[in-house]
């Protein structure tokens, strides 16, 4: 995109620096003011947009009497409806990362940077910002225009509003995002009391200040410098992508109008009227290829499209193309792209996991561990004892009692402990000591495979198993 | 940050040139940069009157700080204390309630004893783990690698279900408040070498009765008609495979011959402290150990014995085992 380099400076290291110049970055000094204009990606927007309103309002939703998802990190469960997720499930949700990394990666192969342009609450949280800011301010040319003003009574009027409103916003924000995490309702109690815990003043907190800076100030910088998705998407993406793109070859050379609405002859489609840098929220030019400031969007789509419309070219010259179509070359369909089906097929391994765990989450879980030292005793009647330390865990809703039995192991061998069934308390691991005594001329091995299992008294098909071993002395 | 883009010609240098046409920029690091550096220049000069921070070397005394406005003065020591005074509250409830129960009444109370075994290795380990090992495991004494005499075990297993002195609750109890001493006369001036060696064999066969010598020479008197030991006195059970000394042909002769703590230069040693005269564990501290020791796996029931053995598990040398008392 730079000039060609002088003939004279090519080869001599300073010559590098005209190629700097020429490379505008865009470093935040001036406060883009993005045009807002009506169009089916504008629609689309708000629509994926409110999604965000169940961060705002789901928390409040009640089920059988408790918040429906509550993510209880104080405790250490996950309440999801009637699901309840203890640590020791939490595996699940290394596989719930990856199902949503990879739908990030697939959709992203597909059509380059939906989640971006569509969802990104970066991307929601500014539109919200600059819209209150337009409702206030008015368009783009009286936002700079305000901007450049001497402060005046009317000034200080609107930009105190405005700021009021995102920090409100703001607010706002940390209050439904620290919801999920404890009592949605209790929380507003304890806050409206000024009683709630440091934690929780410093998420409050440093959730106010995020959201104003980043989508208050930051805006588009955050996408550019601090977001490490945007990086990581632009690798999803290639040759057969579909992305919002300038067709070079209908819109060159670009040129304005030049009389009644006519184009004149040799000159290509675009006419240079920068619409579509003007809405960009970013404040990239599409013209100058796909980049790493192109939140796929789709909102420079709508602006040419109008333009188009008004000078009687069909609409499109900006549009969601591949690299292949726009270059002429044959455009593989949906299918013939390995890349998006090794994503997919990950999500559904993951998923598959996720469903697997979700069926097997059993009400016990049983873990047991072989006391290390001493690995066994030898008892005054020469038999041989080991003992084991179980932990059980209790994930119904009320306290069990359970029996202990063993298969494998030795012949005749006596569990010590297990006369009485073991009460095991709800939502959290029971422990307990059994002891494995058996004669020393049934051992045959040295460590001998043994599987202890633990069933509920009143239902033994409730019931978990753990597998371990016996150890004695070297045969 | 707008410094940065300089243009070709106009890039202020510092004057020097290398290799024709190199130059070293001068440009300015960005404001937010210079503002960091700033600012952590700042902070070590507040950090250093926040907290300790200059030794004086003449006096050994250094500058302590002016401290946090909340905590004052800052100190590693302080910090512990605060730490371990987090502990103790969580302790405080179940201390408060050991302080007023028995041994036994610890014992029955799972949720007591299960607090006990949790917390009760630190305090093993300290008072009991120098003898008996980390776990109860026993400490092996062999060859002259202490200094000490070849006697096998330096104190008994705990983990099994051998007890010279009772392994119920209170006995465990009693044994660690008043110590024990084991005490067996040295018999080299009163049986010949034959009549040991008989009588060796015999105790290593696991069979004391089978020589009419265990009878006549007076063995019975400490070792019971039947050869198992006798609680009240300490004595060992010979027909168990428990062995508190060498259980080798050889070992055996040795503890017949010199004794256990009879003043004999080569008698076997078998002292427990008694820990209330040594004064360094409280009341609270000796129930502990003796429900952790007893929960070792060893513990005797007040009515029978705690392994129950089901019926199918009998097996050929559990003769021992039917008579706990004995132990």
């Amino acid at each position: 995109m730079s000039e060609p380099v002088k003939k004279a400076e090519v080869g001599s290291v300073t010559g590098l620096y005209s190629e700097h110049v020429e490379w505008s970055t865009n470093l935040g000094e001036a406060t883009i003011h993005a045009k807002r204009m009506p169009g089916r990606f504008r629609t689309l927007k708000y629509i994926t947009e409110s999604f965000w309103l169940i961060f705002f309002f789901g928390a409040y939703l009640r089920w059988n009497g408790k918040q429906a998802i509550l993510l209880d990190v104080n405790n250490r469960q996950f309440h999801i409806f009637n699901l309840t997720i203890l640590p020791q499930d939490i595996w699940m949700v290394s596989l719930l990362l990856l199902l949503l990394a990879m739908a990030l990666f697939a959709i992203t192969s597909v059509a380059s940077r939906v989640f971006c342009g569509f969802f990104c609450f970066q991307t929601a949280w500014v539109d919200l910002f600059t819209w209150i800011e337009e409702k206030i301010e008015g368009n783009p040319n009286k936002r700079h225009k305000l901007d450049a003003a001497p402060w005046n009574g009317e000034k200080i009027r609107k930009k105190v509003l405005k700021h009021v409103i995102w920090l409100a916003i703001s607010v706002f924000t940390g209050i439904s995002f620290t919801i999920w995490f404890v009592d949605a309702f209790q929380y507003w109690r304890d806050l409206l009391s000024f009683n709630l815990s440091m934690l929780e003043w410093v998420t409050l907190i440093s959730f106010t200040l995020g959201t104003y800076f980043l989508a208050g100030f930051l805006r588009e910088q955050t996408c550019l410098w601090l977001c490490p998705y945007a990086r990581i998407q632009a690798v999803m993406a290639d040759s057969q992508t579909i992305l919002p793109a300038y067709d070079v070859s209908r819109g060159e050379p670009r040129g304005k109008l030049r009389h009644a609405g006519k184009v004149v002859e040799q000159q290509g489609d675009c006419i240079d009227c920068f619409q579509c840098v003007q809405v960009c929220p970013t404040g990239v030019d599409i013209r100058d290829g796909q980049q790493l400031g192109c939140i796929t969007c789709g909102l420079c789509l709508d602006a040419c499209d109008s333009v188009m419309d008004k000078i009687g070219r069909p609409r499109g010259l900006i549009r969601y193309a591949s690299l292949d179509e726009l270059e002429g070359r044959p455009v593989k369909k949906l299918y013939q792209h390995p890349r998006t089906w090794v994503y997919v097929t990950i999500l559904l391994l993951a998923l598959a996991g996720i469903i697997y765990g979700l069926n097997h989450l059993g009400a016990l879980t049983l873990r047991v561990a072989p006391e290390r030292q001493p690995l066994f005793v030898r008892m005054s009647d020469g038999s041989i004892q080991n003992k084991y330390t179980f932990k059980v865990l209790n994930k119904t809703d009320h306290n069990l009692h359970v029996n202990v039995k063993a298969d494998g192991g030795i012949k005749d061998q006596v569990l010590v402990g297990t006369e009485k069934p073991k009460l095991v308390m709800h939502g959290k691991a029971t422990s307990f000591t059994i002891f494995v005594k058996a004669p020393e001329e049934n051992i045959l091995k040295e460590v001998t495979k043994v599987v202890f299992r633990v069933e509920n008294t009143e239902d033994p098909t409730m019931a978990a198993e753990y597998t371990t071993m016996f150890n004695a002395p070297k045969r | 940050m707008s410094d940065n883009q300089n243009s070709a010609g106009g890039v202020p240098t510092t004057g020097h040139v290398w290799d024709d046409d190199l130059g070293d920029l001068t440009n300015q690091p960005p404001r937010w940069w210079m503002l960091g550096l700033t600012a952590s220049a700042v902070w070590v000069v507040v950090y250093w009157l926040m907290y300790p921070s200059i030794p004086f070397a003449t006096s050994g005394d250094y500058f302590k700080g002016i401290g946090l406005p909340a905590t004052g003065q800052w100190s590693a020591i302080k910090e512990l204390a605060e730490d371990q005074a987090v502990l103790d509250g969580v302790r405080k409830p179940y201390e408060d309630k050991l302080k007023g129960m028995t041994p036994a009444a610890i014992l029955a109370d799972s949720e007591l004893s299960e607090y006990v075994t949790r917390s009760g290795k630190v305090l093993f380990s300290d008072n009991c783990g120098g003898c008996h090992g980390q776990n109860g495991v026993g400490s092996e004494q062999k060859g002259a690698k202490f200094a000490v005499r070849e006697q096998g075990l330096m104190a008994p297993v705990l983990l099994d279900d051998d007890w010279l002195f009772g392994g119920k609750i209170d006995d465990v109890h009693t044994s660690i408040t008043g110590g024990r001493q084991g005490m067996m006369s040295a018999h080299k001036d009163v049986l010949s070498a034959a009549e040991i060696d008989t009588l060796a064999n015999a105790v290593a066969a696991g069979s004391p009765t089978s020589t009419p010598l265990f009878a006549e020479k007076g063995c019975t008197a400490c070792h019971g008609a039947d050869g198992k030991g006798i609680a009240a006195m300490g004595s060992a059970n010979l027909t168990d495979k428990i062995w508190r000394f060498d259980g080798s042909l050889e070992g055996i002769k040795q503890t017949i011959t010199y004794g256990v703590n009879s003043g004999d230069a080569n008698a076997r040693v078998a002292v427990m402290p008694n820990f209330s005269a040594a004064g360094k564990l409280s009341e609270v501290d000796m129930k502990k150990l003796a429900v952790y020791v007893y929960k070792f796996g060893g513990g005797q029931a007040e009515a029978v014995a705690a392994p129950v053995v089901e019926a199918a598990a009998v097996s050929a040398v559990a003769d021992a085992a039917s008579a706990p008392e004995a132990k």
